[in-house]
């Protein structure tokens, strides 16, 4: 690997004057900026990067290289589902028919999007056992808080303002509580029993006529199945409040159960994680939400409808009871394009393969690494599982020694110290893609590094050795980082 | 291991509080440091704030996690440990000694729902 470019920002390399680009005559050729409005004029040329092309190639080619994604390598990031994209999805979503769109073009130019913009809809309420879905929202905490206000005024249309309380496992997803916070909502904590599911004493301890919805992610961040749900969903509902259904381990349930059925009123999916689109670094995702039916008006605009005569019109502004708009648009669509077409090419019944796959790769890396591995919790797993570190750590051998050593057998390092309910959380999920071959090899390294934790640890905890940058320091980066670039030159 | 002081009053969520009068001074446990791992921020309340025993008081951020700080005993916080804003470290380097907020007790009663030093190490051996 060249990393010789690496480590310095493209304006670093930059030499006044140097251009790799000669631009063609400009429509615009003889104004000067005393044809414009003075006070749209800047002061001063902007500080830009002045670089030769091959400098250019270089520099980015090399970054690009010290990256690593689901195309270079095994990818076990819990709770995440970095399930493999296939390339097909990227080719759809490229089309020059849905790139070229304008959000603000007539419906009657555009009614193939609006059709796959509809069908999804269709589709994710098959899958959900719900009666509608809004695309709207861009991400998955985006869909959280989207549903949440769904659910606030649903309430409040009933003229009941007292229900300002969401109930949330303790080992739920951080997003939960920060959602409910962003929604004006007062978050109350439910504790775990000891097998990792609610406890549903301490649930019925914390209802009342004050409670909005109970938050819950099924299977749970301890990839467990709640399999106290019928009777958690009947005292909510008995209370007066709503179930919310967390999607971000919606996989493992594909093909198999459906929210819908396990009597939740409403919920979020993770497109990007579930459906298969590249997510990983900041975006961009997509959250739809679905509800039940009678919850249908809440939801949020544009809306895309289907009209008496089959073609597809868009509903703006704020009607009814609807919130009316939740951001820009439409959301992602060319995320909504990828799951539409994730969709399809797997075909119903390769979709109902997804979650038992999962589920059945997750156990048997379980089983094959707990005689080195401490299993906090033992009881099958769905798509995920958390060990809680080494089991013997009497070299002082952490989780995130295990983690970074990964990195120099060619693995993404798991998801690491979450959840919180364990110390040394070590969280794994293979999802459904990988090949037998691509497990155990992984399941070897696992090995390996739990015996260098025994026989060499001093290796383990100088890792990772063959990455461009090594152990990184984590106090110093949350404590002092650098987030600017300083001109230093006069 | 980690370390426990006898004459200290410790709670389930990992807090301590020394008593000095009707003052209370509390802080995290060595044990809660250890869990957490370098401590890189500490949030703390204001001076005057009221807290509640069991109720969230402020946050402490590790490279690890963020956790919730619950205090033991309820009353007015009388002082800050303003060192820690700067070096937040220091409750790695001794958790015991830097306690992070200074409460005038409205209720000492409440000591009595907390653990004592031997208690509270087979609370923590059993966790």
């Amino acid at each position: 690997m060249n990393n010789k470019l690496y480590g310095k920002l493209i304006i670093e390399l930059s030499h006044p004057g140097r251009k790799g680009y000669s631009l063609p005559h400009s429509e615009y050729e003889g104004y000067t900026p005393a044809d414009l409005p003075a006070n749209l004029l800047r002061g001063k040329a902007p500080e830009l990067p002045e670089c030769d092309e091959p400098t250019v190639v270089r520099h980015y080619t090399n970054h690009s290289a010290n990256n690593f994604g689901v195309n270079n390598g095994f990818y076990p990031l819990g709770s995440c589902t970095m399930k493999y994209n296939p390339v097909i999805n990227e080719e759809v979503a490229a089309m020059q028919q849905f790139a070229g769109l304008h959000p603000l073009q007539p419906a009657e130019t555009c009614q193939g999007a609006l059709r796959i913009y509809h069908e999804l809809q269709s589709m994710l309420a098959a899958i959900t056992g719900l009666s509608q879905f809004t695309l709207n929202p861009c991400a998955g905490a985006h869909g959280e808080l989207t549903g949440l206000m769904v659910i606030r005024a649903y309430h409040q249309s009933r003229g009941d303002d007292r229900r300002t309380k969401v109930l949330i496992p303790d080992s739920a997803h951080g997003t939960n509580p920060a959602s409910a916070a962003v929604c004006g909502l007062e978050v109350v904590e439910v504790k775990s029993q000891a097998d990792g599911t609610v406890d549903v004493d301490d649930l019925k301890s914390k209802l009342d006529e004050g409670v909005a919805c109970m938050m819950m992610t099924n299977p749970n961040t301890l990839g467990l199945f709640e399999h106290n749900i019928p009777e958690i969903q009947t005292l909510v509902h008995q209370c007066g409040g709503l179930m919310y259904y967390d999607g971000a381990n919606l996989n493992p349930m594909l093909g198999v159960c459906r929210p819908g059925d396990m009597g939740f009123d409403v919920m979020h999916i993770n497109l990007h994680k579930t459906f298969s689109t590249p997510h990983g670094g900041g975006g961009p995702g997509s959250g739809p939400v679905g509800v039940r039916a009678g919850l249908e008006p809440f939801l949020p605009t544009p809306r895309v409808v289907k009209d008496a005569d089959g073609t597809f019109s868009v509903k703006t502004g704020r009607y009814e009871q609807s919130l009316g708009s939740i951001g820009q648009f439409f959301g992602n669509y060319a995320v909504v394009l990828r799951a539409y077409a994730y969709i399809l090419t797997m075909g119903r019944e390769n979709l109902g393969l997804v979650g038992p796959l999962a589920t059945l790769n997750a156990n048997y890396i379980k089983e094959q690494l707990r005689d080195d591995y401490l299993l906090p919790i033992d009881s099958p797993c769905m798509h995920e599982f958390v060990f809680d570190g080494l089991r013997d750590k009497s070299q002082g051998v952490t989780t995130m020694d295990v983690a970074k050593r990964l990195l120099d057998y060619g693995y993404h390092a798991p998801t690491i110290y979450f959840p919180l309910l364990f110390h040394e959380s070590l969280m794994i999920e293979p999802t459904e893609n990988e090949s037998k071959e691509t497990i155990d090899g992984f399941i070897e390294v696992m090995h390996s590094i739990a015996r260098e934790a025994q026989t060499n640890p001093d290796e383990v905890k100088g890792a990772p050795h063959s990455t461009p940058i090594g152990r990184v320091d984590d106090v110093l980066a949350a404590k002092n980082p650098v987030l600017t670039w300083k001109h230093t030159q006069a | 291991m980690s370390k426990v002081l006898e004459g200290l009053y410790y709670s389930e969520s990992h807090e301590y509080v020394r008593i000095d009068g009707q003052y209370g001074y509390v802080g995290i446990t060595d044990y809660a440091q250890n869990a957490l791992g370098n401590v890189v921020y500490v949030d703390m309340p204001d001076v005057d704030d009221d807290v509640e025993a069991g109720a969230e008081f402020g946050a402490v951020e590790s490279v690890k996690a963020a956790s919730d700080l619950n205090s033991p005993v309820s009353g007015t916080v009388v002082e800050v440990n303003e060192a820690l804003a700067d070096q937040p470290e220091l409750l790695n380097a001794d958790a015991y000694a830097n306690w992070i907020i200074k409460v005038e007790m409205s209720n000492p009663d409440e000591l009595n729902d907390l653990m004592d030093a031997a208690a509270y190490e087979a609370f923590c051996a059993n966790h």
